[in-house]
């Protein structure tokens, strides 16, 4: 039910965001879904990607300093209230969202929310008795 | 005017004279009254009743900033506390603080060598003195006003800080002489812009700076800005605290006050006298102070004699402006700062050997310090309200070891050079 996120710290420097995808890439590693977050000074880049492991090995090698977290991926049908509902639900719960973002699958009938919680347990918990979608790791990651 | 005229201007021939017997008597006094003294002379097998020229005093090990830290608080005292009047500590936290202590002639003599470069700076007991240093621990406020005191100047004793209302003061209680830093006086002089004061029309003569390193250009600047003749003076806790050394007008040099302070300037690698007229490390033998004798002191301070006597007729040696330090130690807004202390914050939240650059710039005339951390995963979060509360606590853990307030900047993991000397951790881009 968890899926496992990269985080890479980055400083505010123009070609960095280039540079670790063209890594990634040389090691035909697929990226699933990206977001970045951001101050004036430093980022925070996170990642889903196929080859966990070794996405995390390879930046490391290449000096990045690499965190790795549990998510949650919510799929919900992709259409307008998709993520009101999945939001509302959350709320009822008194859930604490820490950071989310979301993207369409390839198929583009449903978008996937991912979910950093405090507590990931009782989120997993609330959000399956309120009927959604949580998908498994191995789905994210051959989306 | 000269304050104490008699002494002053002594010849060469009897300053030595003076020294010796005072130095005989200092030897003699550490060797029953400090352990720290007494076992190292004891080592040396050293009897100071048989010291009989100053030359001998090169034989004797030196006191460093380290013995003083390992005799923490009262282990250098040569007197019982209770003929202790008064106590300070140099700037740094608990555990690279020093205590020294002043008995109450300690005080009274400290006054009269405060007075002496009052006098030489130009400030009479016509004169309303304003001293914008600290009151506390540091010994520029208290040692100052004290000085003022003896002199029979008038002293607005306001501490440092509050610029507005420094101004406001300066204006209503028509200062004629401030004591400040250096870099606090270029800061007046732009609040004066700010609030439309113009210093011409103030009726300040006189500016006696010290506690930060400074240059003839800053020294120009002041003089301009405030109209005003500004001397540079030097001390430091450990040896007594301003005093030690003054500028007269000529403004070329301070004459150190040579009968209560011997100095050497020492070569900081060889630990030999440099030629005379040359740039080394100065080195302080107290010679009347009774609380709290040092022998050999190394300051760490880099200065160089100026061997020309000087027109003003004292006969007292001059050294040269101090011109930077022969360790890492940074002064940075009157704090001494060492990348060391950086370096053990850094290493307790880490839990690793950390990776960091410091660099000191001035704004404003005021100093502004950003520590650069490189990241590592102990550090790092995927979530933005952990990391900026990393770099909160970073911040706040800082500022509490140096006492001075710093900037912390996060950077990518082997960005910053790699040093084998610790100095070269630190960009100091100040122009002074």
């Amino acid at each position: 039910m968890r899926v496992e996120q990269i985080a890479v710290f980055l400083e505010n420097k123009s070609g960095r965001l280039a540079e670790i995808t063209s890594i990634l890439a040389d090691k035909s590693i697929n990226i699933r879904a990206l977001s970045v977050a951001d101050t004036a000074d430093f980022g925070i880049l996170r990642l889903i990607v196929d080859k966990v492991g070794e996405a995390e090995n390879v930046l490391r090698d290449n000096g990045f300093t690499v965190g790795k977290t549990n998510v949650i991926a919510v799929e919900v049908p992709d259409r307008t209230g998709g993520l009101a509902t999945v939001l509302k639900s959350i709320e009822k719960q008194k859930l604490n969202v820490e950071y989310m973002y979301a993207f369409v699958n390839k198929t583009g009938e449903n978008a996937v929310l991912i979910f950093r919680f405090d507590n990931m347990d009782r989120a997993i918990e609330s959000l399956q008795k309120d009927g959604f979608t949580i998908l498994k790791s191995e789905e994210v990651y051959s989306l | 005017m000269i304050w104490d005229h008699g002494k002053e201007t002594m010849a060469r021939g009897d300053i030595v004279r003076l020294q010796l017997e005072r130095l005989r008597t200092t030897l003699g006094r550490v060797a029953i009254h400090v352990p720290f003294y007494r076992n190292r002379f004891k080592d040396l097998g050293f009897d100071p009743s048989t010291f009989e020229s100053i030359d001998t005093l090169r034989e004797l090990p030196f006191t460093t900033k380290q013995d003083l830290r390992d005799n923490y608080p009262y282990g250098m005292f040569a007197v019982p506390l209770r003929e202790v009047v008064r106590i300070h500590s140099s700037s740094g936290t608990t555990g690279m603080a020093t205590v020294v202590g002043y008995t109450r002639r300690d005080v009274e003599v400290w006054s009269n060598l405060v007075a002496r470069i009052l006098t030489s700076a130009g400030v009479g007991a016509e004169d309303v003195i304003q001293i914008a240093f600290g009151y506390g621990l540091f010994t520029g406020g208290f040692g100052l006003h004290y000085g003022a005191e003896k002199l029979g100047a008038s002293v607005i004793p306001i501490s440092a800080g509050n610029t507005r209302r420094q101004i406001q003061i300066m204006q209503d209680f028509k200062t004629t002489a401030l004591v400040c830093t250096p870099s606090y006086a270029l800061k007046m002089a732009d609040v004066m812009m700010d609030v439309g004061v113009n210093p011409s029309g103030l009726s300040l003569k006189y500016g006696l700076f010290g506690a930060e390193p400074w240059s003839e250009k800053m020294r120009e600047e002041i003089s301009d800005r405030l109209g005003i003749i500004a001397t540079d003076n030097y001390g430091l806790s450990e040896v007594m605290g301003p005093g030690v050394a003054g500028e007269c007008q000529e403004c070329n040099g301070l004459h150190v006050n040579e009968d209560h302070f011997l100095f050497e300037i020492l070569n900081p690698d060889t630990l030999e006298p440099v030629k005379p007229g040359d740039v080394g490390e100065l080195v302080i033998t107290t010679l009347t102070k009774e609380a709290f004798p040092v022998i050999r002191y190394r300051t760490r301070d880099l200065t160089r004699q100026i061997l020309e006597p000087c027109p003003c007729g004292r006969t007292f040696a001059r050294i040269q402006r101090i011109m930077g330090r022969s360790d890492d130690m940074l002064i940075i807004k009157g704090v001494n700062v060492f990348p060391t202390q950086i370096e053990s914050v850094l290493f307790d939240i880490e839990g690793t050997q950390p990776h960091y650059n410091l660099i000191v710039e001035r704004e404003n005339n005021e100093d502004k310090v950003t520590v650069l951390v490189e990241v590592v995963e102990s550090i790092f979060f995927d979530q933005m309200k952990k990391q900026r509360t990393m770099v909160d606590t970073i911040k706040k853990r800082l500022a509490s070891e140096l006492g001075v307030g710093v900037n912390v900047k996060l950077v990518e993991e082997r960005s910053l050079e790699r040093y084998n000397g610790k100095s070269s951790r630190v960009i100091d881009k100040r122009e002074l």
